[in-house]
């Protein structure tokens, strides 16, 4: 499985699996696609702030553990910055 | 008091400050707080996680005190626009919006057709939007009837530092809209543009690059503060009309002769 994240392919064979392990899921569950919230936690972004979209639709904070990542989709993580 | 009004929120100082392009963090901190300013831009960007980059500017902003006006810079859409507004409200936890959706390249003019598509879904959302515009009048009208409360009308294009491009335009646009505050945003590049434009009238301007690229900073950020403060006493003193011929200041009645 490939996922983008913020415009970067990355291969999720392996991080998928640990993934879902991450989200104590049941060997049966394990079939499922992992969640953007796993996702996140897995890449790292913790507690970080930031601010989620999923193939371009934002995807609210509260809906992260709903959300399934599929082959190809495209995540954007993005958080405060300088400005205009 | 003599406060600017955006909204629902009242406020002392006139002058919105960008936050990008500073030399440091450090820098950016010193010259918000010589500003002055209640209102300071941000923007979004992609996160790496190992680098965390905008959380420690995130956490800067926070330490300063001021409200957060986040921007859809870079959006050339309407979706680009109204997906980044989503993610701002959820992040700054604000339903303040300064609505960018640029429509050319080399002048970052703003694409109005899409700019009012935009403002018209996001005011439906309760988005409270601050549109970057042009001085146009019928867009302007456009805007407010799609629910805009406050316009953000060009100067000059972002980043020129060419002051007050039309200012016949700007004129004409503080004539027909008394009672809509209306905030002179992008192409101001010296204190006296920035005073020129609360002398029209202007509620206040937003200064980013003539601030954050000035060889002081923190000194410009004050000199900004100070010429906004210098700009909107005069207009409220009310300015004398300009004449074509000189009219002698000192009385002509009682003068000697002395041939």
């Amino acid at each position: 499985m490939r996922i983008q994240l913020n415009g970067a392919w990355r291969d999720l064979a392996a991080l998928a699996q640990d993934a879902r392990a991450a989200q104590g899921a049941t060997a049966a569950q394990c079939t499922a696609s992992p969640t953007l919230a796993a996702m996140l936690r897995l890449w790292g972004y913790g507690s970080s702030t930031v601010a989620t979209a999923v193939n371009g639709e934002f995807v609210p904070a509260r809906k992260r553990d709903e959300i399934q990542l599929h082959d190809g989709d495209r995540v954007e993580v993005l958080a405060p910055m300088q400005g205009g | 008091m003599d406060l600017l009004r955006l909204y629902d929120s009242e406020m002392t100082s006139r002058l919105l400050l960008g936050t990008a392009r500073y030399p440091s963090p450090a820098i950016l901190e010193q010259a918000v707080r010589a500003s002055a300013t209640d209102i300071v831009t941000v923007a979004l960007r992609r996160e790496a996680a190992q680098l965390r980059a905008g959380q420690g500017f995130w956490s800067l902003v926070r330490s300063l005190g001021v409200r957060v006006l986040p921007n859809t810079a870079g959006c050339h859409s309407v979706k680009e626009a109204m997906t980044t507004a989503h993610m701002a409200r959820e992040l700054f936890d604000t339903r303040w919006i300064k609505l960018e959706v640029i429509g050319e390249d080399d002048t970052l003019q703003p694409d109005v057709f899409g700019l009012l598509e935009a403002a018209r879904l996001l005011v439906q959302e309760e988005f409270q939007v601050l549109p970057y515009c042009t001085e146009d009048l019928v867009v302007a009208e456009r805007l407010i009837s799609a629910g805009c409360r406050v316009l953000m009308p060009w100067g000059a294009p972002i980043g020129s530092g060419r002051g007050l491009n039309n200012v016949f335009g700007l004129r004409a646009l503080r004539a027909h809209f008394p009672g809509v505050p209306l905030i002179v945003d992008a192409g101001i590049g010296t204190p006296s543009h920035a005073a020129a434009a609360l002398e029209l009238g202007f509620d206040a301007v937003l200064i980013n690059t003539a601030v954050a690229q000035a060889r002081d900073p923190v000194a410009m950020a004050r000199a900004f503060s100070l010429a906004v403060q210098a700009g909107r006493t005069a207009y409220l003193a009310g300015t004398i009309p300009a004449r074509d011929m000189a009219a002698p200041s000192t009385p002509v009645i009682g003068q000697a002769f002395l041939p």
